[in-house]
């Protein structure tokens, strides 16, 4: 599996064979706190880089995930139904939200790499 | 610590321990006593009950007993200042009680003839034309039940103007300081929601908001003040802008107590705006009676008002029930007027204050947020510098590196006697808290809070404070309760204990 890339809206996205795994970062659980329920899209949505994908709802507030590359869904994490808490356990390994077959691999220019994003959440303070 | 002592009953003096009314019942037992049945032929033709109801028996006295110890626990603004910001928890006044409970408004029904509740319906017009002259607007529909079912009803007679245009637009705008139930009502609109990002002042980003305006807008929803308890100061060009491309203006009116008086929607270039007459107009909530959005209109929607409506004709007053007679209404959002009972609290709040006193209930709501401002800001983090409105706005700046966090400050609140402010809303600031005092409490009152609120800001610094916080409450009837749990595996009602229960029911 290739290197974890990041939006700034804190989604990470690994690629491999033109399929993208995301999630969202540690940072993005950390600040969301306990996480009650997640909502995920249907098998065979297409999306856009940067439209709504998810919905993942903690004990403070419900917040929306954007796509972090343009495709079409093809696998969701279906535990996460009865186990949203793996995402706060382990945001970017079992607490992963979907797959994504992409179709605009240029998309990932405007992705960070982890140094970029280790900088650029240090700079939220 | 009393908290320590333990009690045989269970009660704790006079706070009474109280299970739930199923666990209370005995079977066989009732409070009411009814003469068995006398024998003779079924008349049930096969459909008789073959299992127990299964409700709880219970004697009249264990009854009347379960329901006043439940309410004994409740927090009200009759027992203690309630700082929910956003939500104007203000004293609800009795004279309002008083008319209510009189029988000509009280006794009435919504299906008797016009002509015998004249009184009734011009009450709802004279509440109907205050609330046009406070916001200088055209129109307004007093049906809507609540501020969110009242920016149903906005939001439905803007997409009926665009409609009646012939014009299918696409998505509404929302800034990411709004009520949550805005862009739920966009949404339920069928519209698409669009944010638009707050500046570091806490305003909507005017550039960001021009830059993403154009054809396909139906709408703008703003809140003015908005969620950060700061006035909208570029509101004109804000609306000048939204009109420019054919879109509306709605402002959700959650807020309208820090401009009763003083400033007119209408004037701001508003198109729609619910008014919750519980907040603003001193009506019962939070529990303690319904809310009541109705929601004034501009020349441009009034014609999408929906049904039914009061109207005045040559013989009196008499109510427009059909499509025939408001042939662009967009529909109906209930069956009848509204809620009369809060129309006649809130008419006796306007009476009984004048314009002139409404104009001081704003002067004053906003008079009693800076006061809180200034009394806390050397030792909390005000989120921005300058005057707040109706409400003032704090994040956990003050709290960082202490291990205590906004949940925890609140919670060690009820300790002292206090509601909590609102938490974690607005989202624009980290660990927002936001409180809001309202006019109707006195100086001493808002002295006794702040002196509570000082005290807990410098006991974060202390040694322990973390765990002495994430303790909090110790005081109440119950500890703090696990939220995630409660959240991730909510069991919503009660099962007999040889059924195992099931969670998200």
């Amino acid at each position: 599996m290739n290197d974890y890339m990041y939006t700034d809206q804190h989604e990470w996205v690994c690629v491999e064979g033109g399929v993208a795994i995301m999630g969202i970062s540690i940072y993005a659980a950390e600040q969301l706190g306990d996480i009650v329920y997640v909502e995920l899209p249907d098998i065979g949505a297409s999306v856009s880089q940067g439209d709504e994908i998810a919905v993942v709802e903690s004990v403070k507030a419900a917040s929306e995930i954007y796509a972090p590359v343009s495709g079409v869904v093809i696998e969701i994490n279906e535990a996460l139904g009865e186990a949203p808490d793996t995402v706060n356990e382990d945001p970017r390994g079992e607490g992963w939200l979907l797959k994504l077959k992409m179709n605009k691999p240029a998309d990932l220019e405007k992705l960070m790499d982890e140094a970029a994003y280790d900088s650029f959440i240090e700079d939220l303070g | 610590m009393h908290s320590d002592i333990k009690t045989t009953s269970g009660h704790r003096g006079l706070q009474q321990e109280e299970g739930l009314i199923f666990e209370l019942a005995q079977p066989g037992v009732s409070g009411v006593d009814l003469p068995a049945p006398k024998g003779g032929p079924s008349r049930l033709g096969g459909l008789e009950r073959s299992a127990p109801i299964g409700l709880p028996g219970l004697t009249e006295p264990e009854t009347v007993r379960h329901y006043v110890r439940i309410s004994q626990k409740n927090y009200s603004i009759d027992t203690g200042f309630y700082p929910l910001g956003s939500c104007t928890m203000k004293h609800n006044p009795r004279l309002n009680e008083k008319m209510a409970r009189l029988p000509g408004f009280a006794d009435v029904h919504p299906l008797q003839p016009a002509q015998t509740v004249q009184g009734a319906l011009a009450l709802i017009d004279t509440c109907a034309h205050w609330l046009k002259q406070l916001s200088g607007m055209a129109a307004v529909a007093m049906s809507p039940r609540a501020g969110a079912h009242g920016e149903l009803c906005g939001l439905m007679a803007i997409r009926a103007a665009h409609d009646a245009k012939g014009e299918a637009r696409k998505y509404v705008l929302v800034p990411d300081s709004a009520h949550g139930t805005n862009p739920a009502t966009a949404a339920a609109c069928g519209y698409e929601v669009k944010t638009i990002p707050s500046k570091a002042n806490g305003r909507v980003d005017l550039q960001a908001l021009l830059g993403s305006l154009d054809d396909d807008c139906a709408a703008l929803m703003l809140t003015n003040p908005n969620t950060c308890g700061l006035f909208e100061r570029n509101v004109l060009d804000i609306a000048e802008a939204v009109h420019g491309v054919g879109a509306y203006f709605y402002c959700d009116g959650a807020n309208f107590n820090a401009l009763v008086g003083k400033v007119r929607p209408g004037d701001l270039g508003v198109d729609a705006m619910h008014i919750n007459l519980h907040k603003t107009f001193s009506t019962p909530h939070g529990g303690g009676g319904p809310g009541s959005g109705p929601v004034v209109l501009s020349e441009a929607l009034a014609p999408f008002a929906p049904l039914p409506f009061v109207v005045q004709g040559t013989s009196g007053f008499d109510v427009t029930e059909n499509e025939v007679d408001s042939p662009q209404a967009f529909g109906r959002l209930g069956a009848f007027h509204g809620q009369m009972g809060m129309f006649v609290r809130a008419v006796a709040y306007m009476m009984s204050h004048g314009a002139d006193g409404l104009k001081q209930v704003a002067e004053d709501a906003v008079l009693s947020a800076n006061y809180i401002k200034a009394s806390l800001e050397d030792v909390m983090s005000v989120s921005y510098e300058g005057p707040c409105m109706h409400e003032v706005l704090f994040d956990d700046r003050f709290l960082q590196g202490s291990g205590v966090s906004t949940l925890d400050f609140a919670k060690a609140l009820i300790d002292e006697g206090y509601h909590p402010m609102t938490v974690y809303f607005p989202l624009v600031v980290h660990g927002a808290m936001l409180i809001e005092p309202t006019e109707t409490e006195s100086k001493q009152s808002l002295d006794s809070f702040i002196k509570v609120m000082r005290a807990l800001a410098l006991a974060v610094k202390e040694e322990g404070a973390a765990a002495r916080f994430a303790a909090a409450p110790q005081l109440t009837p119950r500890r703090r309760l696990d939220e995630t749990q409660a959240a991730r595996q909510p069991i919503l009602r009660w099962r007999p204990q040889a059924e195992p229960a099931q969670a998200a029911e």
